[in-house]
């Protein structure tokens, strides 16, 4: 039940995950790419999904599906949020364990049955969901119009429904732990910026997920029970349903309306890490903690507003379109703060490359490729010819696939060293950071070109189409950066394994000179965290200042000099 | 077994290069000069990002030369024109953005690497600072956003009185184009009557409008040069979205539900592949709503042509009813049911006569 325990439990899950996915990807890159060719290593994969190693279309869409899924909600929520909260709020805050470990432990294992759930999914007969990881109906709803739409769909709605159980029994906990349990001293705006941006992925979670939980159940029911809520006037397989009145739209309302919120919760805590990481590696103060906070603040308001962006070219009333545009587009004002305020914290800083501070630079140039774009895509009239084509696959890998993965790996090479008492090894940190840099600029700037050229995604061959098929060289040297990418994520997973057991000890109990509470507590912090009391905080978590013996940080549980101004 | 020995390999790569890594890191350690190599590994870590900031501009540079002629050809519709400007625009300003944000980024970093007297800047805040880069990204947003809108709602306005009117309808996997003929009038649809064989569209047979209705199966949709053109946009069975890349055009097709969008074509299809100089050269409709395992092909086509081509073109297409009486002479059954189970109830969204 120990808070570190689940979640170590929530990363190595979350790792496993991460490993799927992104072999799926390979997978179906490999088609995109090479239409013409077979690869009989996909048949023993695959089995008779790829019979003489090529892909049928069915399991391609099944790949996308599932591709989707396990990176949004598996890795980026539960792998990145699970784990980061799980670990970092006892810590920071200076807590002993989170305000209710049962209900930490619960949150865990509802996740692992839905991973399980999931994962059988692929072994059924007819294959995993394969109606695309947004599930849209009547596609999702019928068997007749998918085989992925049959068994496999089912238990993707369960795992899914499982997954929103541990999200809310996770979140409800990290919410009340946060508000509650904070140590002597640290106030609120005390509180390190992950604390922050972990507080508000748990908040936007809390109030998001139950309305996708919604969104499936009355999709279970239009599946099993006969009700026509999302269903239609459909003629499919040869006959006319019964279902009269439903509306696909209604769906699509209920599934953004947490579906967007999504991305603030995978991309929140990226920020919180970025931030805490960029200031202590350059020994400088996070520039505007409080403009930061604000800005989480305006994002996560925001975020539950700007739904329908989604939905531009479903057909809804203009004048709603016009208001989602504006919303939309006020979230740029908070991320341009951010970013400016990222730049302006390294300004003048003393850098130190570690690999957690590459990792947390990268993030920050990725988001801003990655979010410019999104400035296109919320302006209605601009989305109508980009609105599902590969302009949006670059915008979001980029932004919250890419980014929000730099900032996990930052976070994961920044706080190793706390999780298991080694350190992970540097080289091939370095290594893998700057391969995974120049890929993901590799594979999807060419990608918006393609959007531009208004190509379609989720497409399992372009080769027929006389607009589309000047791609084809492009397509197939993305997928070979690739699987170079995937093959350097592979050693960085062989670095993490290796490094628990055999990476260089850690000696000191402030490896990296930070100042936050969790450098605080023993090499080895047993249950409980702290062996004595824990200690009282003084001052914000970002003194990065002379302390008078030659150090240039200051703890936050050293008391105030006396005539020192708190800041 | 050759898949096991590949992944041995890998695993036998990994632990080497890991063994190395570690290898030469203890090395260092035990030399005792940890502190040199680390400044070392700064400076190192610093070039490297500069280096890779100069290949990125390289990169960049490189794929924009190599894809410029890949793209679309100019829009082929009036209201592909505004778009095409607009997203120019947005491009400059994003662009410019992008530009200094990540030299300034990369400035940073190779200018205010860690060296052994540099002494970081305690620099925690300043509101003057905060209050500049909240009202200029604001402002910029407010002029995207005035562009936007004002386009948004000029493409999402009602069509105009004198548009051609086509119906075009998705399903598993392709589409269907119907025209009302020469009444001008399309006839009452019920999906009920829906049967692929004698009546894709489930027209009523008893709504005289629909016994001159054209009905074009094979996708192939014929429009008039320079004349507006509304698409009246229905789903058989799941979503599908029509999209028209070459018009900068997009609109869901959602069963149950109809939507609209119209545009303006300005060149003939034949204008077209002289402007490419591409013989084979097609306007696609693409389906941009996964919609199945065909969504892929899902594939149709667009031909415009002059008004007097379309004339001669529409002149010589038969009518569905009489098509269909035709082919379904020998079995007069089938073709009696269907009138009769419409008389129940009211089809609940037919596609009003579009006027």
């Amino acid at each position: 039940m120990d808070h570190k325990v689940i979640a170590k439990q929530y990363l190595i899950t979350g790792i496993i995950w991460a490993i799927v996915g992104a072999l799926f990807s390979v997978f179906f890159r490999l088609q995109l790419g090479f239409p013409e060719d077979t690869f009989p290593v996909m048949e023993k994969f695959l089995g008779h999904w790829a019979k003489g190693g090529k892909l049928t279309p069915e399991f391609y869409y099944a790949l996308v599906t599932m591709h989707g899924t396990i990176l949004v909600f598996f890795v980026l929520t539960a792998g990145l949020s699970g784990t980061f909260s799980n670990f970092l709020i006892p810590l920071q805050i200076g807590a002993r364990d989170m305000a209710s470990p049962f209900m930490n432990m619960l949150s865990y294992w509802f996740f692992f049955i839905s991973s399980i759930i999931m994962f059988a999914s692929l072994f059924v007969q007819t294959g995993p969901a394969a109606g695309g990881w947004t599930t849209y109906p009547p596609l999702s709803a019928l068997k007749e119009a998918s085989i992925g739409s049959g068994v496999g769909m089912d238990l993707w709605l369960i795992a899914m429904a499982l997954f929103v159980v541990s999200q809310l029994l996770a979140g409800l906990n990290y919410i009340t732990t946060i508000l509650n349990m904070r140590v002597k001293g640290m106030k609120m705006t005390r509180m390190p910026l992950t604390i922050w941006a972990l507080f508000f992925t748990a908040v936007l979670g809390v109030l998001s997920f139950p309305v996708l939980l919604s969104g499936f159940v009355l999709l279970i029911f239009d599946r099993h029970a006969g009700t026509s809520f999302y269903l239609s006037e459909i003629f499919i397989g040869g006959k006319a349903l019964p279902h009269i009145g439903g509306s696909a739209i209604l769906y699509q309302h209920l599934f953004w309306f947490l579906g967007h919120p999504e991305v603030y919760i995978v991309m929140l805590p990226g920020m919180g890490m970025a931030s805490e990481i960029l200031s202590t590696h350059s020994r400088k103060p996070i520039f505007g903690y409080l403009a930061m906070i604000i800005s989480l603040t305006g994002i996560t308001v925001l975020a539950f507003v700007v739904w329908a962006h989604h939905m531009f070219v479903t057909g809804m009333s203009p004048f709603l379109g016009g208001i989602f545009v504006l919303l939309t587009l006020l979230i740029a004002i908070p991320s341009a703060i951010k970013v400016f305020n990222w730049l302006t914290t390294i300004w003048r800083g003393n850098l130190k490359f570690t690999v957690p501070m590459m990792f947390a630079l990268g993030f920050v140039s990725l988001f801003i490729s990655g979010g410019l774009t999104g400035i296109f895509l919320g302006n209605s009239a601009l989305d109508i010819h980009l609105h599902d084509t590969y302009f949006v696959i670059a915008h979001f890998h980029l932004v919250m696939g890419v980014s929000a993965f730099f900032g996990m790996f930052a976070g994961i090479y920044h706080w190793f060293p706390k999780m298991f008492g080694r350190f992970m090894n540097n080289t091939l940190g370095y290594i893998h950071f700057f391969v995974t840099l120049a890929g993901a600029y590799l594979i999807f700037w060419p990608m918006h070109y393609e959007g531009f050229a208004g190509m379609p995604r989720r497409y399992y061959d372009y080769s027929a189409w006389e607009s589309f098929k000047q791609f084809g060289t492009l397509n197939a040297f993305i997928s070979v950066v690739v699987i170079v990418v995937f093959f350097t994520q592979l050693l960085f997973v062989f670095n993490f394994f290796v490094s628990i057991f055999k990476g260089r000890k850690v000696t000191s109990l402030n490896p990296w000179g930070s100042t936050t509470l969790e450098w605080t507590t023993a090499i080895h912090p047993g249950h409980g965290n702290w062996e004595g009391d824990i200690p009282e905080v003084h001052r914000w978590p970002y003194d990065f200042k002379d302390d008078g013996n030659g150090n240039d940080f200051v703890p936050q549980t050293v008391p105030l000099k006396p005539g020192e101004e708190a800041h | 077994m050759s898949g096991l020995i590949i992944t041995a390999l890998v695993v036998l790569v990994f632990i080497v290069i890991y063994q190395i890594a570690k290898a030469s890191e203890l090395a260092t350690i035990l030399r005792g000069d940890e502190k040199k190599v680390k400044g070392q590994t700064n400076r190192l870590m610093a070039w490297l990002m500069v280096a890779f900031f100069v290949l990125g501009m390289i990169g960049i540079y490189k794929c924009h030369v190599e894809l410029m002629d890949k793209m679309l050809p100019e829009s082929a519709s009036v209201q592909g024109d505004n778009y095409d400007s607009m997203l120019f625009v947005t491009l400059v300003m994003t662009g410019i953005v992008f530009f200094v944000t990540q030299i300034l980024l990369f400035y940073f970093i190779f200018r205010y690497q860690s060296t052994e007297n540099r002494k970081a800047f305690f620099y925690s805040h300043n509101n003057k600072l905060e209050i500049l880069w909240t009202t200029v990204p604001a402002l910029a947003l407010v002029v995207l956003v005035v562009i936007g809108l004002k386009n948004w709602f000029t493409m999402t306005d009602i069509a105009p009185k004198d548009s051609l009117v086509v119906e075009i309808v998705g399903k598993q996997f392709n589409w269907i184009i119907r025209y009302p003929g020469p009444d001008g009038v399309f006839g009452k649809r019920d999906y009920r009557l829906t049967n692929d064989a004698t009546n894709v569209l489930g027209l009523d047979w008893n709504d005289p409008a629909s016994k001159d209705d054209i009905i074009i199966e094979n996708g192939e949709m014929h429009i008039i040069d320079k004349r507006n053109v509304q698409l009246v946009i229905n789903s058989r069975d799941v979503i599908h979205d029509v999209g028209l890349p070459h018009f900068r055009m997009k609109m869901d097709a959602v069963p149950g539900i109809t939507t609209t969008m119209w545009f303006t074509p300005k060149f003939t299809t034949e204008e077209m592949k002289a402007k490419t100089k591409n013989p084979n050269f097609v306007y696609e409709i693409s389906c941009d709503q996964m919609c199945g395992k065909g969504h892929y092909s899902m594939r149709g086509t667009v031909i415009v042509q002059t008004a007097a081509e379309f004339k001669e073109w529409i002149g010589k297409q038969p009518a569905y009813y009489a098509g269909q009486q035709k082919a379904a002479a020998p079995a007069p059954a089938a073709e009696g049911a269907a009138p009769a189970a419409d008389t129940t109830k009211a089809a609940p969204a037919t596609v009003a006569s579009t006027h």
